[in-house]
């Protein structure tokens, strides 16, 4: 069962963390040996389950013709709403607690009601896929259709005010008199800004093998955060909790799509249970564009007051953002405008339009990857408005607290990374007036956004145990989703305990270690950290210990630093001994010690300060003058987060991110047919992610930050901090590049060009 | 994918024949976008007749001066071939251009220019598409259409041909070369091959079935100087906006001969006539350019969504033309 693959080949001792090593699961990823969810080879050879789709939005299904499908050769068992075993409702729109949306029941083929284009309406199991898949395509539907709603701009009058938004922040926040403010403020500006549908299009679709073993089923799935997914498939089977255990080893990445359960886990689990032999079930690309989460369209109206030597009198940013009838997501787009800039007067307020969609999830930096688009585009264009340079206008609103909580920040290092970024990327080469830096026939442009995002913490527990041979395993039901934290782990044990990278191995990935909050929220690192550290300083206290009782030191004196362990090697007075030789001597049943941390927002800390991470995005672009295609040139990001923990994974934690900021300005969109409610353009073909062309010359630099109110490490939320702002940037390159203010993302060449004058040849 | 049987031929005759023989038999070369339909459940072949492996794939000249490109000929290896790079540059650039490397490893010559639309409702089974079921209607006519046709189209269909390949054939005259069912050659000039939707948008080519493609002729090389440009919405891996195929040839300041074919804005490879003749013979001049380049979208209709192809087509063609002529 465990996996010896992610165990480091480094030597050595000494301080690990903040170093830059190698990703201890490296070698497997790249010579395929990592095993994900369909791969797994486990249990009896199992079937295989094909998910059939509604080919409608809405309505209900009169008449499903399964029986030549049921014939097909090769087929085993054919499920629909009429013969699937029994589960709860679907429950209201809105959970009672914010948690309850990760572990709420998620029935599927529940009833005849067709919720959402491309719902799942029935589920083959075959002997093989290829079997299942056809014999899917012979079943007949016959439907009462209904209409639907899909429409955002031309229903906003059918907006309603939700009850909080994700992650449990308030809807609305106002402090002064916003719209006095407003209206006397000398400069002003007042733009709505629109962002599309986009999907998350992890590489590893999601996939589910189900085996049971009596009343209990292991799960191999792809999910991010084990507990809340075993709570949730627990709930739609109708079993308990220690029923399910689930297992994600290795994820090729989630990106906010897999905290919760969908419809392979639930259709794997039953046809599993129904046939008594284990069954895989993965989506198609092309289903995961209606079953595996999506990021909603929204407008933002953001209003800007401000004096005209360029201080905020009035900060206003408005968010109407579609929402799934069935299952409410109110993305937190406004949020961080409640702490980035200083203004006395201020209002932000999330509205939600329903539409027959499936529900929305957790996309890439919910909130600030949507609503720092906007706002940080508005501060551009208020700049320009006041004559001043970006950077200066930002640090002309520099708060002393944050201005809505009015408490101190624990790190704050904005205004250093703006300034170490500018004298880095050459600000000074940019002009002021758009449209004046031409190199040949390209348009050449640069610009800039802040980058903000909250520092989480989840609850999380670990243990940690050494054997006879002095060497380490620590366990969690953390995930590692490509993020590397396989290897933060281990730098953290091995130098909380002493022991070189090559004598831990940790294990990731199984509900029945203890329970952490998994990977969300860039939270990971800090919470499964922390848990971490103090199980094993609690180990290492019982090695301390063991070492003093062999050797009758003075345990009247407990506080003296007479035992140490560094390199491996234990020290005792001035004694070393190889630590493996040390266990075999003192305890060579091994010992084991936990530790645990409880979640943010239940700390003193948490209430007494304002916690984020902040960044500096620069971008250069060019534009062609006699197409619009837009390329970014150069990126560059100066991130201030806490303390780095790995300089070579989170550097890749930034450069992903700031391709996903890329992504977001420049090409990704789900297009939504309104007379269908189908996404149109549902593959990797069509639905546009930053390739390996697109990406240019990036660069990531670390300021030098140690944030001692987060946690013991001292360190920040940090990944999705790589896509905050980052597509501002890019859109306010963009502008600098042409003058042609494009307001809709993403900025495709038909946007820009009717701005673009022929230019002469 | 509905259970199909599956043949490799080693002689072209049999091939031929094993296609010709069973109305719901195909050809699959590089399988590249025959496999994805097939997986969708929009082309549903009950035979297979794998051609990928017959002695097609060679790129040899032709007496006239020419070259002749094997059916099976790789599009990676086309577009790397020295003699295709030195005086075939546009087509080169064009292959280049396409897909993927990956793609292009596997996808062949014959297969690349029969190679289906990428219409997004064509693709679903659920949407009404005349190309997929004649008689069930256009999604695309009133949907989305940003990727669509302006030029060449019906009211039955607007879809788009997606090959750079074949623009870049188009534009230097190129023949394809046939084995019929009955065993008969026939040379097809490229711009004859395809058929423009009408009623009948599921016609897409004027080949039999069974007919095959062995191979494709390209004539001696016109005098002037080559390009291909693509434009589209990502650096690479993404289909064509819009894309212009140009040999111009000039002589002092006026240009001898010029030919342009147009991609990614018409249900096939589209030789803009008429800008080649406003072109021949003409003095090289901003107005004489902006002239050309409005023939090539005359006529051209937007559908909405893809309005935008017709001003970007023409200042596509514009200044291809102009930084072709500079360094010819
Ligand atoms: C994601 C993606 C992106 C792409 N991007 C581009 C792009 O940017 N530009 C571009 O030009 N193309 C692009 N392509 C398309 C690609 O070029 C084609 O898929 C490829 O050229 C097809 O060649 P093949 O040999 O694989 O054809 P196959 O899939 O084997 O066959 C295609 C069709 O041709 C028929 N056929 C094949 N050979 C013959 C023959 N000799 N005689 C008669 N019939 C034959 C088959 O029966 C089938 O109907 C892309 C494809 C994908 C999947
Ligand atoms: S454009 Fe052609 S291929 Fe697309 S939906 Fe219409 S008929 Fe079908």
């Amino acid at each position: 069962m465990t996996d010896k693959a992610q165990r480091h080949t480094t030597s050595g001792g000494g301080s690990f963390t903040g170093k830059p090593v190698d990703r201890v699961d490296g070698p497997i990823k790249v010579t395929g040996t990592a095993t994900y969810a369909y791969e797994v080879a486990e249990g009896p050879p199992p079937a295989f389950g094909f998910v059939l789709g509604a080919g409608i939005a809405k309505g209900r299904i009169l008449e499903i013709e399964t029986g030549l499908a049921e014939r097909t050769p090769g087929v085993l068992h054919v499920m629909t709403h009429l013969n699937a075993p029994p589960q709860p409702e679907f429950g209201p729109a809105v959970t009672p607690a914010v948690r309850e949306v990760f572990t709420r029941a998620r029935p599927v083929l529940r009833d005849n009601r067709i919720r959402y284009y491309d719902e799942p309406i029935a589920l083959v199991v075959g002997e093989t896929f290829e079997a299942a898949r056809a014999a899917a395509a012979l079943i007949k539907v016959r439907y009462e259709e209904a209409a639907g709603d899909f429409g955002l701009e031309e229903r906003r009058q059918a907006a309603y005010a939700p009850q909080r938004t994700n992650a449990g922040f308030d809807t609305d926040s106002a402090v002064g008199d916003f719209d006095a403010a407003f209206s006397e403020a000398a400069v002003r500006i007042d733009m709505t800004y629109r962002t599309p549908y986009q999907h998350h299009n992890p590489m590893e679709p999601h996939a589910t093998l189900a085996i049971w073993q009596g009343d209990d089923v292991t799960i191999h799935t792809s999910a991010q955060t084990l507990s809340n997914f075993r709570a949730g498939l627990a709930a739609t089977l109708g079993v308990p909790l220690e029923r399910v255990r689930v297992i994600s080893r290795y994820i090729g990445g989630g990106f906010g799509s897999k905290l919760i359960v969908h419809a392979d886990s639930v259709l794997a689990a039953l046809a599993a249970r129904i046939l008594g032999r284990p069954v895989k079930v993965a989506l198609t690309r092309q289903q995961m564009f209606a079953n595996a989460g999506h990021r909603a369209e929204m407008l933002q109206n953001v209003r800007l007051g401000a004096s005209p030597d360029g201080k905020l009198l009035a900060l206003g940013h408005d968010v109407w953002s579609a929402t799934s009838r069935i299952e409410e997501f109110c993305e937190q787009t406004a949020v961080f405008a409640r702490s980035l800039y200083a203004a006395p007067s201020r209002l932000t307020r999330h509205r939600l339009v329903p539409v027959d969609l499936n529900r929305g999830e957790w996309m890439r930096s919910p909130g600030e990857a949507p609503g720092m688009l906007a706002l940080e585009c508005a501060m551009d264009e208020l700049a320009e408005r006041l004559g001043l340079d970006p950077i200066e206008l930002r640090i002309r609103n520099e708060p002393d607290l944050d201005p809505e909580r009015g408490v101190p920040f624990s790190t704050r290092n904005l205004v250093a990374c703006m300034q170490e970024g500018a004298r880095r990327f050459g600000w000074e080469r940019r002009r002021s007036e758009p449209g004046r830096l031409r190199e040949g026939r390209k348009l050449v442009g640069l610009g800039m956004a802040a980058a903000i995002r909250p520092n989480y913490m989840g609850a999380a527990a670990a243990s940690v145990r050494i054997d006879a041979e002095g060497r380490v395993t620590a366990r969690l039901d953390m995930t590692d989703i490509g993020t590397g934290t396989y290897t933060i782990l281990t730098q953290i044990a091995a130098d909380a305990l002493g022991v070189p990278l090559a004598a831990v191995t940790i294990e990731l990935g199984d509900t029945n270690f203890p329970l952490t909050a998994g990977s969300g929220g860039s939270w990971g690192a800090a919470s499964a950290g922390t848990a971490l550290l103090r199980a094993c300083e609690a180990l290492k206290r019982k090695i301390v210990t063991a070492a003093r009782t062999r050797t009758g030191a003075p345990a009247q004196n407990p506080g003296t630093d007479d035992v140490t362990i560094v390199a491996g090697a234990v020290r005792l007075g001035d004694r070393p001994e190889g630590l493996a030789e040390f266990m075999r001597r003192v305890a060579p049943q091994g010992l084991d010690a936990t530790g645990s941390v409880e979640a943010g927002a239940n700390t003193e800390s948490y209430r007494a300060f304002s916690q984020h991470s902040y960044g500096a995005h620069f971008a250069e672009v060019s534009v062609d003058c006699d197409t619009g295609e837009i390329r970014a040139r150069r990126l560059l990001a100066v991130i201030g987060a806490g303390r780095i923990l790995n300089a070579k994974t989170a550097r890749s934690q930034i450069l992903g991110g700031m391709t996903w900021g890329l992504g977001a300005a420049l090409m990704e969109e789900t297009v939504l047919d309104r007379r269908y409610g189908c996404f149109v353009n549902h593959d990797l073909a069509e639905y546009h992610l930053p390739v390996n062309s697109d990406v240019p010359d990036l660069e990531v630099v670390f300021i030098e930050e140690n944030d001692d109110k987060a946690n013991p490490f001292g360190a920040k939320g940090l990944g999705e901090l790589g896509v905050c702002g980052a597509g501002a940037a890019i859109a306010n390159a963009v502008y600098n590049a042409t003058g042609v203010r494009v307001r809709d993302f993403p900025l495709t060449l038909d946007k820009v060009l009717p701005g673009l004058a022929t230019v002469a040849l | 994918m509905q259970p199909f049987s599956y043949q490799r031929a080693d002689t072209v005759k049999t091939a031929v024949a094993a296609v010709a023989g069973r109305p719901a038999a195909r050809f699959i070369a590089g399988g590249t976008n025959l496999l994805d339909l097939m997986k969708l459940g929009i082309e549903r072949p009950e035979h297979l007749v794998d051609i990928g492996r017959l002695p097609l794939d060679r790129i040899e000249p032709t007496g006239e001066g020419g070259l002749r490109v094997g059916a099976q000929v790789r599009n990676s290896d086309l577009a790397a071939d020295p003699t295709v790079r030195s005086r075939y540059p546009a087509l080169s650039q064009a292959l280049l251009a396409g897909a993927s490397g990956q793609i292009r490893n596997k996808a062949s010559t014959g297969g690349n220019l029969l190679q289906r639309t990428r219409c997004p409702y064509f693709y679903d089974r659920n949407m009404p598409c005349n190309k997929r079921e004649p008689g069930a209607g256009c999604a695309a006519l009133r949907g989305f259409n940003r990727m669509h046709a302006v030029i060449g189209t019906s009211q039955a269909c607007i879809a788009v041909h997606p090959s750079d390949m074949a623009v870049a054939m188009a534009v230097l005259d190129a023949t394809v070369e046939t084995v019929s069912p009955g065993g008969e050659t026939r040379s097809i000039p490229i711009g004859d091959l395809y058929r423009l939707p009408g009623t009948t948008p599921h016609q897409e080519t004027v080949l039999a079935h069974g007919e095959m493609i062995t191979g494709v002729t390209l004539p001696p090389p016109p005098a002037g100087r080559q390009t291909y440009r693509k434009v589209r919405d990502r650096a690479s891996y993404a289909f064509a906006l819009v894309s212009v195929a140009a040999i111009i040839e000039v002589s002092g300041n006026r240009v001898r001969t010029a030919r342009v074919a147009l991609g990614g804005v018409a249900p096939k490879p589209w030789r803009a006539l008429e800008t080649e003749s406003r072109l021949a013979g003409a003095a090289l001049t901003d107005h004489v350019l902006t002239d050309a380049a409005e023939a090539a979208m005359a006529g051209a209709v937007g559908h909405g969504g893809n309005d935008f192809k017709i001003p970007l087509g023409k200042r596509t063609v514009r200044y291809t033309l102009a930084s072709v002529a500079e360094q010819a």
